[in-house]
């Protein structure tokens, strides 16, 4: 394997790190409000968002740093990708930003409208992500127009073909299951209880939808050994709703976290060795070769992560082991936030 | 307007809206881990609250700051996508780096300072926001060794097959003189925003206590903690004052149109004077009049020397360049340069103004009631923000017009243009975008503001006045006991 195929499996790596761990945050903020309903809603709302909490800002970081990882090993790719999905991306940020200030900021005062508020902002921040990654993982398979100095051409409708929309449906359902599942594990009483039964019931339409997108893409972009990610991902998907109806939700957590993985290893596997192709003639694809950097700042940056790689994914999942114990309501102290005027 | 003023006001506009927040970030973080040691160390309850209180009040800038940098990770290929191509395999680096060395670090660690009170023992808790205030900084050093390649290109080679710039060398990128000398300036600025801020806060709610007759909190809790920001203010200033000149003198040399247009010097000549004062056309350096000037004092800032100094002029630069580069304008906003220059040292009086004060009036055991002083502690809070806000400005603007500024002895291919590094999108787009950020950003500062003042106000809160009991009430499910914090 040469040094452009590692560092092409290295940002795979971090956008799979990404969608595994911001797949379940972005279910978390997605299921709040409706895991949140009836008595205590207070209560249970913050017992669910608090199975986030002291991980989600490190989850984030995972994008970040695949974005600074692409620049650096791509920044063809990088530059192209950004500049040509300008409107998603804008709308993308956007919602994080408004996620980021809602979640730090909801407990802060103690008003029920200021929690409303704070309340749409995690929701907006979580359903438009979670869309949105899958619409744009659809439109780097498929390819846009890109032209012959590398300028994507072509309007914003393009990129919401339904191929990609129904990529985008793919992640929301995979996130809000993989969500549902991650608060059931980490929950007890009640909220335990309902965030199961919603992960049965997500089970089925995620099953399907996910089942189809990826066939599709097998089908249209696929190669031989790509069948195997696929079937992991049904694999996974299928085992993951007995073990979730059983309440044996850590190994059902695991199945959603394969299911994920496995549905990113299907998506850059579909792509290789193209990074972005495109529609107008495939003599003007972004490939790993001339999207690439040089030699030396791959060779650099191979050892930087070599080094810094293992370190923090041996500290990240230590926090998770630190904050492993399960949340219930009488765990969740009353609010600190200051009061209205 | 086209897209590419409509790029630059937007890249301004939400860099400088970032740095509002980070300077306080990278400042306050070591200052709340030493309020925590002196916690542990010598286990006094007013170092736990205090330590309390100004967490409370970082994390609710912290989220801001984090808010906003997000954005600067996608916007240099979105808006600059040229520029991201010709120095990608360069400038790409410092920015992974900093995700995979200081962005992990600091967030990761964050989430277990704020949920591990009671639940970490201790020292590990301690290390845990000592690890955050490494991260912060760390961050800061790879960001400015990537802007420093943008001031001063070095450790790059100029591929002509491809027509970018490539990397040859990350020691010498990340050894950068600019990135060594503008580092500890921005770290010093920082420090200087997180002292005053420090000293602003506990100077106001010393006097309040104090007026309130509530002299022993005063005493014991708002006094130190004053007196340690107003030591981290000398320190920071002091620091500031002696890498700003080496700075000074590193952008005679290296970027001499930066320098000549910020004391609005026209024409070459020996020992020139320095400008304090000017009215006049600005963008026409010729019409320029100066009012105040003090001789000596710019050969001094370029070369360290009174006289014998030889400075070039915009005018004669302008024409150098011309020559060089090819026609073109050369010149910087003459105006900004100027007086953001000004701005920026001017503003940093502030809070020396209210170290010098605070620390004499402080002496002895003494505490402070003079309402005056209160005031004067709260008026010099923000003038640190906007002296950071001044230079960052002048160091950007200052630069124009390129984006990569050539390197006087380096690879002169390494140049470009900041019209030449932006996208080729048509100008609604950017200004849709230019709008919402813009939009946002206000509602977002009106947010923060709000409870910044509002838990200033609130002072040290009953809930946080004695540190959780004991650190092992950890995994006894049968009996829940209630989180130290939760959101």
């Amino acid at each position: 394997m040469g040094i452009h195929e590692a560092w092409f499996v290295v940002i795979a790596f971090l956008f799979l790190g990404y969608f595994v761990l911001e797949g379940f945050d972005f279910g978390v903020g997605m299921l709040m409000p409706i895991l949140g309903r009836g008595a205590g809603s207070e209560k249970r709302r913050r017992v669910v968002l608090n199975t986030i909490g002291p991980v989600w800002d490190g989850n984030e970081v995972w994008l970040i740093t695949a974005l600074g990882a692409l620049f650096a090993a791509f920044p063809e790719w990088y530059a192209t990708l950004l500049s040509g999905f300008y409107l998603p991306f804008l709308v993308l940020i956007v919602s994080l930003i408004l996620r980021v200030c809602a979640i730090e900021y909801r407990g802060k005062i103690d008003d029920p409208v200021w929690r409303a508020r704070c309340d749409a902002g995690i929701g907006i921040g979580s359903w438009i992500p979670a869309v949105l990654w899958g619409v744009v993982l659809a439109n780097l398979i498929r390819g846009v127009a890109v032209d012959s100095d590398k300028q994507v051409t072509g309007g914003l409708l393009d990129l919401f073909s339904p191929y990609a929309l129904l990529g985008g449906l793919t992640t929301a359902l995979l996130f809000a299951l993989h969500g549902a599942v991650f608060i059931a594990l980490k929950t007890a009483d009640e909220v335990r209880v309902d965030a199961g039964k919603l992960a049965v019931s997500l089970a089925v339409p995620a099953v399907v939808v996910t089942g189809a997108w990826a066939l599709w893409t097998q089908l249209a972009y696929g190669k031989g050994w790509t069948w195997i990610a696929l079937g992991l991902v049904l694999a996974a998907l299928a085992i993951a709703l007995p073990l979730a109806r059983a309440g044996r939700e850590g190994w059902a957590f695991g199945a959603t976290a394969a299911a994920v993985a496995s549905l990113v290893v299907l998506v850059f596997g579909s792509m290789f060795p193209n990074v972005l192709p495109s529609t107008i003639d495939s003599a003007f694809d972004l490939t790993i070769h001339n999207a690439s950097s040089s030699a030396y700042t791959l060779r650099i940056m191979s050892w930087a992560a070599l080094f810094t790689a293992p370190v923090v994914i041996g500290y990240q999942a230590w926090t998770y082991w630190v904050f492993r114990q399960r949340i219930s309501m009488a765990h969740i102290p009353p609010p600190i936030g200051l009061r209205t005027r | 307007m086209d897209a590419l003023d409509v790029s630059r006001w937007q890249f301004g506009i939400t860099t400088v809206y970032h740095f509002i927040f980070v300077p306080l970030t990278i400042g306050l973080a070591p200052l709340i881990a030493v309020m925590q040691t002196l916690w542990v160390i010598t286990k006094k309850d007013h170092w736990y609250r205090l330590t309390k209180f100004f967490g409370k009040l970082f994390l609710i800038n912290f989220a801001l700051g984090v808010a906003t940098g997000i954005v600067q990770e996608f916007q240099f290929g979105m808006n600059w996508s040229e520029y991201s191509r010709f120095v990608g395999d360069v400038f790409g680096a410092p920015l992974a780096l900093e995700g995979l060395v200081a962005f992990f670090l600091e967030s990761t660690f964050l989430g277990l300072w704020i949920f591990g009170w009671g639940r970490l023992p201790k020292l590990v808790h301690l290390a845990t926001i000592w690890l955050v205030a490494i991260g912060v900084n760390a961050s800061a050093y790879f960001i400015i060794a990537a802007n420093s390649f943008m001031q001063h290109p070095v450790g790059a080679r100029f591929n002509p097959e491809t027509g970018r710039a490539e990397l040859t060398s990350i020691w010498e990128l990340l050894t950068n003189n600019t990135a060594l000398a503008a580092f500890p300036h921005a770290v010093a600025g920082a420090f200087l925003t997180s002292g005053t801020f420090v000293a602003g806060v506990a100077g106001w709610w010393m006097v309040r206590n104090v007026r309130r007759g509530e002299i022993d909190l005063a005493r014991t809790m708002f006094r130190p903690a004053a007196r340690i920001g107003m030591l981290v203010i000398v320190i920071a200033g002091l620091g500031l004052v002696y890498t700003g000149d080496v700075q000074g003198k590193l952008m005679f040399e290296q970027q001499p149109m930066k320098m000549a247009s910020a004391e609005s010097l026209c024409h070459s000549g020996t020992d020139p004077a320095f400008s304090v004062l000017t009215i006049g056309t600005h963008n026409n350096c010729d019409s320029v009049t100066h009012l105040i000037e003090v001789p000596g004092v710019l050969s001094w800032l370029a070369e360290g020397k009174f006289s014998g100094v030889e400075l070039k002029g915009v005018v004669d630069l302008q024409k150098e360049y011309n020559e060089k580069f090819g026609p073109g304008d050369y010149r910087p906003n003459l105006f900004v340069t100027y007086w953001s220059f000004r701005t920026m040292i001017g503003l940093s009086a502030g809070s020396g103004l209210l170290a010098l004060v605070g620390l004499w009036m402080t002496r002895g055991r003494r505490v402070v009631h003079q309402r005056w002083f209160g005031w004067l502690s709260l008026l010099a809070i923000p003038t640190p923000f906007l002296a950071n806000s001044a230079g960052w400005v002048f160091t950007e603007m200052g630069r124009q017009p390129w984006v990569v500024a050539p390197n006087p002895t380096g690879v002169d291919q390494i140049r470009l243009m900041v019209s030449q590094g932006v996208s080729d999108h048509p100008t609604s787009t950017v200004v849709i975008s230019l709008v919402t950020f813009t939009v946002i950003y206000a509602g977002l500062g009106a947010v923060w503001f709000g409870l910044i003042r509002r838990y200033v106000i609130a002072g040290p809160l009953e809930h946080d006045a004695h540190p959780p009991g004991d650190d092992e009430s950890d995994a006894d499910s049968d009996a829940p006991s209630q989180l130290s914090f939760a959101y």
